[in-house]
């Protein structure tokens, strides 16, 4: 029993970073209908970010926030700059850009800092509050920090304006525009927010896995997984398929005998495919439905 | 001075040319309606008039070159769009739709006036304001359009098709409304309709076209009392 409450509360922790993962890619997904596959490299390369003004002595919550906001900003100029001159064009030179930002992404992250393995520091106490046994401190603390995260940007989407009009420009750019939503603008704002949920992932994972430039690629695999699970089109979806990819990857790994940790990614591209398979709208999707 | 003045406008879709050298000018405070068959550039017109096409020509909205700008930056100026098809945002709630409708505005006080009256003008719509937009019915969706664009406060709304998909007591019920909102509200308009003498019974002036140019223009009465418009579109 310990050592399944052991599992399951590690499998939480590690979904939350999978649903903030999932979060940012079904963000610029809902409005581009493509997955960002830099995604988890935009958040490694935040995390570097992060890393370097810890060593320079910033405080660790301070830092925090400073990263969220230079990601935040660095996310909008992505899309200006390098996105936006293929956007609407065709899905193969979209794709092309993506993966091309991963790799420069990459490449830039192991050039400046280099590939060899960084330690990271984890803000959280030495001991989990309440006497909690069961669950390291870490741990705890990432699953405080991604909730807290995930619920401010559900209160973004459902309460200001401006998270209205993101939505509205998702689902219906033309109408958007003719109600003066500027939606290039809305869509910068996107990738934007993508790359501070993003950079949240990424500063929680690193002191579990360290630091080193290809970090978040099986991260976001498995963020690619809760996104489908929960439901490509619908973000609340995705951030539960994220927590219940963190808890099912736990339990497989530990109670399928064969799994066991080096087959573990493995459990993620199984759900990808079963999913594509059965169930292509995820458990919590919509069904697109076009009236004719 | 006229609110909207066009001059030898022309749209295109890639290389084919739909519309060849419009005209015209629309009052301040006045209906006016584009008749036509299908395909002979209604509905371009409209989505010319919003920049939502490729267009060469001169557009005036209130004197301020609008022609070659951006849809976002146009209606900026006052001009309510109720596009084809209605332009609903599925997922979002009724009242969230009408409030998208006031994006653009800074007065909030002024907004919650125009809901209410949004409201009084489409009952039917505060009924379902908290019911996802996707689920109303072609007729309610059709009012939430028309609704959208009144939030904006305009000085234009562009109706396209308004009866389209209504029941024939729908549609009389909502040309009842937008006469009411144009004395009322003192908004201009300009109606695309397949129905002609629903259009014509509402517009002070009327333009006839047919593909891509306009080939009769006058006052609505006028119109609706010459020989070939009655033959060819009217039906008597």
């Amino acid at each position: 029993m310990d050592l399944f409450l052991q599992q399951t509360s590690d499998g939480l922790a590690f979904g939350g970073i999978y649903a903030c993962v999932a979060l940012a890619v079904v963000m610029i997904y809902q409005a581009t209908d493509h997955l960002n596959f830099a995604q988890g490299e935009m958040a490694m390369f935040s995390t570097y970010i992060a890393f370097t003004l810890l060593h320079h002595g910033v405080p660790y919550w301070w830092t925090f926030l400073l990263t969220m906001g230079i990601s935040f900003i660095g996310g909008v100029l992505v899309e200006r700059i390098i996105v936006r001159p293929v956007e609407g064009t065709t899905v193969l030179n979209e794709v092309i850009v993506f993966i091309g930002l991963l790799a420069i992404f990459n490449s830039l992250a192991g050039w400046i800092w280099d590939y060899t393995i960084k330690p990271f520091p984890s803000p959280f106490p030495d001991k989990a509050p309440f006497g909690i046994t069961f669950i390291g401190p870490h741990d705890f603390g990432v699953i405080g920090v991604t909730l807290v995260v995930l619920a401010a940007v559900f209160l973004f989407f459902r309460f200001t304006p401006v998270g209205l009009a993101m939505r509205a420009a998702a689902q219906n750019p033309d109408s958007a525009r003719l109600v003066g939503i500027r939606v290039g603008w809305m869509l910068a704002l996107g990738w934007g927010l993508a790359a501070a949920i993003g950079s949240v992932a990424g500063m929680m994972v690193a002191p579990i896995v360290f630091l080193e430039p290809n970090m978040m690629m099986g991260i976001l695999v498995y963020g690619f997984a809760g996104a489908l699970l929960g439901g490509i089109s619908n973000p609340v979806g995705a951030v539960a398929g994220g927590f219940m990819v963190g808890v099912l990857e736990n339990w497989v790994g530990t109670y399928v005998p064969f799994v066991g940790s080096e087959l573990k990614l493995t459990v993620a591209l199984v759900l990808i495919v079963t999913v594509l398979v059965f169930r292509p709208s995820g458990l919590f999707g919509h069904v697109v439905v076009k009236r004719v | 001075m006229a609110l909207l003045e066009v001059s030898n406008l022309e749209a295109f879709y890639g290389q084919t040319q739909v519309l060849r050298g419009l005209s015209f000018k629309l009052e301040e405070g006045s209906v006016t309606a584009i008749l036509g068959a299908n395909g002979a550039g209604k509905t371009t017109t409209l989505r010319a008039i919003c920049g939502m096409v490729r267009t060469a020509g001169e557009m005036r909205f209130a004197g301020e070159r609008i022609a070659s700008r951006a849809t976002e930056s146009i209606v900026r100026h006052g001009i309510a769009h109720v596009p084809e098809g209605r332009g609903t945002f599925m997922r979002l709630s009724t009242e969230q739709n009408l409030k998208l409708g006031a994006y653009t505005r800074k007065d909030a006080a002024g907004v919650t006036d125009d809901l209410e009256r949004v409201y009084r003008y489409f009952p039917r719509l505060k009924e379902r304001r908290n019911q996802q937009a996707g689920t109303l019915s072609g007729g309610e969706q059709q009012m939430l359009a028309v609704g959208r664009a009144l939030m904006m406060r305009p000085k234009l709304m562009l109706l396209d098709e308004p009866s389209f998909g209504l029941a024939p007591l729908l549609t009389e019920e909502l040309f009842r409304i937008l006469g009411t909102i144009s004395s009322e509200r003192q908004v201009s308009m300009l109606v695309v309709e397949q129905n002609a003498s629903l259009a014509l019974a509402i517009a002070d002036h009327a333009y006839l076209l047919e593909t891509g140019r306009i080939v009769m223009s006058g006052r609505a009465r006028d119109i609706s009392r010459d020989e070939t418009v009655r033959k060819a579109y009217l039906g008597y």
